[in-house]
């Protein structure tokens, strides 16, 4: 099933993507989002107990369709004045007493091995080796995602938002918190969802064995932007991993040339500073997603659009436009200062 | 001091003579003219209004769930924006749950029950009509706020903090909470009526074990909400006070939890979906045995399944909350409850069959509407069997999958059952029979529509589409699903406008039905069609579970019952041997009055706790007037006592 899914989804993404061009939003390629396309042992074992209940429920769905058309097709006819037969009210009807009895005692052992199999693979789930964890804190916004690396020294500590880089083969050990109003952190190929609840602490493990990019969504409903509160797991080679980890953990890059100077400049005198940080840089506020590597990012306003210099624009122009009610302003620049400022953002790999 | 001697109190013979049935029917009519009209509290008269309105809300509710299927027709439409769009799914949810799905089953059993049990009125028929007031004007606020553009928005669950003051500033959301508060007070005071007139109403020789399965139904669905609705309004009135006078249960920086609020709530809201399934049942069990003309088979086992159905439904409510930090082991518990609930509805289910495998069937549009359950709601029960498991729950849960579960449920355990009813007993409540040709079409147009709506929902949250988004990207490949959704919704619109015609048609020209047109055994059917004010000329005397069907037995009716006021029989709980008569109260508008003043101290609580003082004023005095014995009243019933 899995290698006739693939070609169709590619084809319905390549017609959709025309169809998103056609109507102005620029498209998203998205990573792999299906519950049924597993990449890794969490999501996998999920995927086993599906395909067992499935298989149960559809023969069990089956028999009660079965047993009703058998009743129609060989009950007798009446109509409103047929006289109703209550003879059976003075005998044992038989027949009918051992075929319920026989579909209930089967429909029970159907139920309890249904229940085996569910708590069997709650203790796979549970059992998932953490030896040689990455780290990361998971802190949800109204609609974005912060990441915390965790390091030692201090040093090797860094943020990032709406992308989580993993490595693969190695566990991930997700601390889950919420900063206004609970969220759920759902990466469909990769493990099952867990909640975000404020003035309390979530983990959720998982592991991706195949590298790719998986897309992962809010599932909670949080509020007006509920539908544009998506991000992107990256799993990649450990020594790849390893060298995003790296450039992660140094400061934003200096400005080369005079236009992403400009653009700098701009983004440190104007209201900006008051939400964004860009490490190396005098801004350093949390209130919104960190920008110290945002160019390298693929997705902007947590997988709402591309990233690129014109669709920097256009976010920074008018987010409102693009994501109601979204907590960024809008910023009234002039087209030069704009511009700059995209491309510096742009160029912050 | 001599006072003028009341009247001696004529008592009806058996048979009685025509005398004293006009007599009957004009003292148990309503008072006529639009006063009378608003004093009414005949429980045919409030169960129809109840029915109609539960009805429009129904259809108000389906509109709202059109113009959502509209705005996701298509990827990245601007139709409706995220506002408009959230307050939509909220007002669809809070409708269909509670102005809809529960209300209307009440509705039914507030017509049906005396009929069913042989009574010529419900219990507290006063309470009766001030809980339909009440239900009508906080469904009326509800849509009030929402054409104001202040609907609630924060989802039919709620959930804080999301719908704390933090965070959902404004007024919406107290419109919501308040709203629970006049369904919920409905809703008990309904619970309280049913449950007192099934155990003290019933015709004598009516045992527990000879009343009708739907009547079973309905007495264990009052318990329910019994226990359940106080979970609610307390967790309500708490997001309330949260809101209005700054309490901290929901905010944990103050030490409240968020997770409380889920508990309180699906607490609840689990028993509320077999609160609505449960009367379905009933109807299932009233309309298979008619139409397979014999006596349902395993009528002990039955009772017993619906009784279990009640005791689980409460031990499973967890399992909407998987996703939370809750203990693993813990959630294993409700994985094996979840799964359990599903045994009684099996046996019932098997139970049908039988009677359907040796039956003569007659194939008329109620039996069509109630064999559609075998395939919609197994469907559903299956897809809850893999909801229960808590590995595949956490993958679907708050998907487009769970859309399309609670609707294969609800709509094929309740809404579709709740169609053959309406096709089964409009001619007893109207006296005229709906079209057959308009019904079948009604009925395939709702089956093909509700599968080709619902069925591609399963595969939308297999792939990934979160519920309750206001639209998706072109990008994500859930286009195709959801067109063929959205032309789904528009079939199931089109089947119910043809119910309405059929309804407006059958009204003006329908053939007329008589008594018993579909030579059904309960007691109901025993009565003409309409049904006159009393009910029953003369209260019957019952020998068997179906009895109109029972063999040779001769008809027997209780004689001695006033026939000049509203004097009825009291029966013992279990045996309904006849136990002593009861005069029951006269129609008054006070019922309406004081749903007004509690209206109006409800809706000011929205903008000031103050309003709880000073409105309980006039509700104090309406209901004052309301209890108020009257004279001729008290005069008419010692009249009617005998000295032992």
């Amino acid at each position: 099933m899995r290698c006739r899914v693939a070609p169709a989804l590619a084809a319905a993404l390549a017609f959709a993507s025309a169809v998103a061009m056609a109507q102005g939003r620029p498209t998203v390629v998205p990573g792999m989002h299906d519950a049924l396309v597993a990449a890794g042992p969490q999501s996998g074992h999920i995927g086993a107990l599906w395909n067992v209940i499935l298989a149960v429920c559809a023969f069990v769905f089956c028999a009660i369709l079965l047993g009703l058309v058998v009743a129609l097709w060989r009950s007798g006819r009446g109509d409103a004045t047929t006289r109703a037969d209550v003879s059976m009210l003075a005998r044992h009807e038989r027949g009918s007493y051992l075929g319920v009895l026989w579909a209930v005692a089967v429909s029970t052992a159907l139920l309890l091995a249904m229940l085996v199999a569910s708590v069997l693979t709650d203790r796979a789930l549970a059992r998932l080796s953490l030896v040689d964890a990455v780290h990361v804190e998971v802190t949800a916004h109204q609609w974005w995602w912060e990441l915390q690396y965790s390091g030692s020294p201090e040093s090797a500590r860094f943020t990032t938002a709406n992308e989580l880089h993993v490595p693969v083969g190695r566990p991930v050990v997700l601390t889950l918190k919420a900063d206004d109003v609970i969220h759920s952190f759902w990466v469909p190929s990769l493990a099952g969802k867990k909640d975000l609840i404020p003035g309390r602490t979530t983990t959720l493990h998982l592991r991706a064995d195949q590298a790719g990019r998986y897309r992962g969504q809010c599932a909670e409903f949080c509020g007006f932007q509920h539908a544009f509160m998506a991000f992107e797991v990256i799993a990649d080679p450990p020594e790849r991993f390893e060298a995003w980890m790296a450039g992660q953990r140094r400061p934003a890059s200096e400005p080369a040339d005079a236009t992403t100077r400009r653009g700098q400049e701009v983004f440190l005198r104007s209201t900006c500073v008051l939400c964004h940080a860009i490490a190396g840089t005098a801004a350093a506020a949390r209130k919104a997603p960190d920008l110290t590597h945002v160019g390298a990012r693929t997705t902007l306003a947590a997988g709402t659009l591309p990233n690129g210099e014109t669709e920097m624009q256009r976010w920074i122009a008018d987010p409102q436009r693009l994501k109601p009610g979204v907590n960024m302003p809008a910023a009234t620049l002039p087209a030069a200062d704009l511009a700059a400022l995209a491309a510096y953002l742009v160029s912050l790999k | 001091m001599t006072t003028a001697r009341p009247k001696q109190p004529r008592l009806n013979s058996v048979p009685p003579t025509v005398e004293e049935i006009a007599a009957l029917e004009g003292a148990w009519r309503d008072p006529p003219g639009v006063l009378g009209w608003l004093a009414a509290i005949n429980h045919k008269a409030i169960g129809k209004r109840f029915i109609v309105t539960a009805f429009g809300f129904f259809v108000a509710g389906g509109l709202l769930a059109a113009a959502m299927r509209l705005q996701l027709a298509k990827p990245d439409n601007h139709l409706i924006g995220p506002d408009l769009y959230n307050q939509l799914f909220t007002m669809h949810g809070t409708t269909m749950m509670f102005l809809f799905a529960v209300p209307v089953m009440q509705a039914m059993s507030v017509y049906l029950v005396p009929l069913m049990i042989g009574s010529r009125s419900v219990a507290f028929p006063r309470m009766n009509a001030f809980a339909y007031w009440i239900f009508l004007f906080g469904g009326v606020m509800l849509y009030v706020a929402f054409a104001l553009d202040i609907g609630p928005d924060a989802g039919w669950f709620a959930y804080v903090p999301l719908a704390g003051p933090d965070y959902s500033p404004g007024k919406r959301v107290d419109f919501w909470a308040q709203l629970i508060t006049f369904t919920e007070l409905s809703g008990l005071l309904e619970a309280v009526i049913l449950v007192t007139t099934v155990f003290k109403l019933r015709a004598p020789g009516m045992t527990l074990n000879r009343i009708p399965l739907f009547v079973w139904g309905m007495l264990v669905t009052a318990f329910m909400v019994m226990f359940a609705l106080p979970a609610v309004m307390l967790a309500s009135t708490a997001l309330i006070t949260d809101r209005l006078v700054g309490t901290h249960f929901y905010n944990p920086a103050e030490g409240g939890d968020a997770i409380l609020w889920q508990h309180l709530f699906w607490f609840f809201g689990h028993p509320e979906v077999y609160l609505i399934f449960i009367p379905g049942l009933g109807f299932m069990s009233s309309i298979i045995p008619t139409f397979a003309r014999r006596p349902i088979f395993g009528y002990s086992a039955m009772v017993l399944s619906l009784i279990a159905t009640a005791f689980l439904a409460f031990g499973l409510w967890v399992h909407h909350m998987f996703a939370t930090n809750l203990p693993e082991l813990g959630k294993s518990f409700f994985t094996a409850a979840s799964m359990m609930i599903a045994i009684p509805s099996a046996v019932q289910i098997f139970c049908w069959i039988a009677t359907l495998w040796t039956g003569k069937l007659v194939f008329k549009t109620p039996l069509l509407f109630v064999l559609a359950f075998f395939f919609v709601l197994v469907l559903g029960g299956m897809t809850g069997l893999m909801l229960a498991a808590v590995p595949i729950n956490l993958q679907v849960h708050d998907t487009y999958f769970v859309v399309a579960h609670l609707h294969y449920v609800l709509i094929g355990g309740a809404v579709f059952p709740l169609f053959g009813a309406f096709y089964y007993w409009f001619p007893k409540m109207t006296g005229r029979m709906l079209s057959e040709r308009l019904g079948r079409w009604n009925f395939w147009l709702f089956l093909i529509g509700f599968n080709v709506t619902f069925f591609p929902m399963h595969l939308l949250g297999l792939q990934g589409m979160p519920r309750r988004v206001y639209t998706y990207g072109a990008e994500m490949g859930w286009s195709g699903l959801n067109a063929l959704a959205s032309i789904g919704a528009l079939t199931i619109a089109a089947s119910m406008l043809l119910f309405v015609i059929n309804v407006w048609r059958s009204l003006r020209s329908g053939a007329l039905a008589g008594a018993d047109p579909w030579g059904a055994g309960t007691l109901e059917w025993s009565t003409a069609s309409p049904p006159p004010a009393c009910n029953f000329a003369a209260i019957p005397v019952v020998a068997g579970r179906d009895p109109l069907w029972e063999p040779g037995a001769q008809p027997a009716h209780v004689g001695g019952l006033s026939v000049d006021s509203r004097e009825v029989l009291i029966t013992t709980v279990i045996e309904a041997a006849p136990e002593t008569r009861e005069s029951f109260p006269e129609p008054t508008v006070w019922p309406l009055i004081s749903a007004l003043a509690t209206t109006v101290l409800f809706i000011g609580s929205i903008f000031t706790p103050w309003a709880i003082v000073w409105a309980s004023v006039p509700v104090g005095i309406a209901l004052t007037l309301w209890f108020w014995p009257r004279r001729h009243e008290n005069a008419a019933h010692l009249a009617l006592e005998r000295a032992p």
